[in-house]
């Protein structure tokens, strides 16, 4: 088998992963005895494929990794609760929903404002904050707050706001509150 | 003579491995916490994979950390298939095209079109480069080219190759990533590494041939 520039040029970069047969690979090699151009083409490519891949080149803006920290630490919700302090938010929860339906009851949560804040997409809400959804309920919460559905716990998924909204959750009155009406 | 000495086995080692699945499994238990612990090492990388798509560090800083808080959203669908750095990747990279569309649609190649047609090419110069790489990239000068070269091709071949060539996935995870065929990541491959070559080969050459071009100013740097 016998290889002309054109072709071993075509076959170069899958020479270098390794990925000709060999064959072809012996052809090549015999190739580039021969030819000065073909040998300085395959040098040069093999030459920075490494300097790209040296893990040098790009270097970090000052300041990214604690940037990103800090965003992070601000955005992520804290760490959940272990089993001995969920039973004790449970039941806080509890006690705080049954005040809430007793106040529904009285009229003060059935208000028409409300409701229609209710209905509103949270466009008030930043689309990166990470919010907490359960499966059977409509409305985002912020991880760990207390309407959120505690009885399924574990359907309770995390995501971004702005992925809650596009999935046709709206934002929970009471812990998003200082987003709404805006 | 073929093979790219030091770029098969970029795995880490098993117990680097076994520690970071630990972490892993603590996050994903809600040790939130420990997050950003476990993207750390990887910082350079998803800058790396963002700073190429969307050519400016600012974007790329703000696209990565969004990208994170993704996630760090999804964490827990993580199921370990693909390689926990391969998965940041991919949500990174998706991240920054999903800007880009958004930011500036008018210069998006369609490239569903012309589905690597683009014909064969040709390298232009055949400057020799016996440089030896490693020692170069201490000088700024040369990084500062190196990035800027990358930045001048074409959306379609940066990609690829910065999934391929700078963040070594290998070509599988590359078409995985980017959607695309293992032939396409092949024969982008091959373009984006020529056209570099071409780029840079007239300068970092220490031959006559290259040396006149040098100084007839066609990459003067």
């Amino acid at each position: 088998m016998v290889v002309n520039c054109e072709q071993v040029w075509q076959e170069i970069s899958n020479y270098l992963e390794g990925e000709v047969d060999p064959e072809l690979r012996a052809a090549m090699e015999e190739h580039f005895k021969q030819c000065q151009h073909c040998t300085a083409v395959l040098d040069g490519t093999r030459n920075l494929v490494q300097l790209y891949g040296d893990g040098k080149l790009f270097e970090l803006p000052a300041g990214f990794s604690r940037r990103l920290e800090r965003r992070l630490r601000q955005s992520l919700p804290p760490p959940r609760p272990t089993s001995g302090s969920f039973w004790m938010i449970a039941v806080a929860a509890a006690a705080l929903l049954a005040g809430g339906l007793t106040l529904a009851r009285s009229g003060g949560l059935s208000s028409p404002e409300l409701r229609s804040a209710h209905a509103q997409p949270g466009r008030g809400v930043p689309g990166d904050m990470v919010v907490a959804v359960s499966k059977e309920g409509k409305t985002f919460h912020v991880p760990g707050c207390k309407y959120l559905h505690q009885s399924d716990k574990e359907k309770v998924k995390l995501l971004a706001a702005s992925e809650a909204m596009r999935e046709g959750y709206v934002p929970c009155l009471r812990c998003l509150r200082r987003y709404l009406n805006r | 003579m073929g093979s790219l000495p030091g770029r098969i086995s970029v795995k880490s080692a098993p117990a680097a491995e076994t520690q970071e699945l630990e972490l892993l499994r603590r996050v994903q238990a809600g040790d939130n916490e420990r997050f950003y612990e476990l993207v750390r090492p990887y910082e350079r990388r998803i800058f790396a994979a963002a700073f190429a798509i969307l050519g400016n560090e600012a974007d790329a800083e703000d696209a990565a950390q969004e990208a994170m808080l993704k996630a760090f959203a999804h964490i827990r669908e993580f199921r370990g298939e693909a390689r926990f750095s391969t998965w940041l990747t991919q949500i990174t990279v998706n991240e920054a095209l999903m800007r880009r569309r958004k930011q500036r649609p008018e210069l998006i190649e369609s490239l569903g079109e012309r589905p690597d047609k683009e014909g064969n090419y040709t390298p232009r110069d055949f400057a020799d480069w016996r440089e030896i790489p490693s020692e170069t990239l201490e000088r700024k000068e040369i990084r500062e080219k190196l990035v800027e070269s990358l930045a001048s091709l074409k959306q379609a071949y940066r990609e690829v190759f910065v999934l391929r060539d700078v963040e070594n996935l290998t070509i599988e995870e590359t078409a995985e990533v980017l959607g695309i065929s293992c032939a396409s990541v092949k024969t982008r491959l091959l373009r984006a590494r020529l056209m570099l070559r071409d780029l840079l080969a007239p300068g970092f050459g220490g031959g006559a041939r290259s040396r006149s071009a040098f100084e007839k100013g066609i990459k003067p740097w």
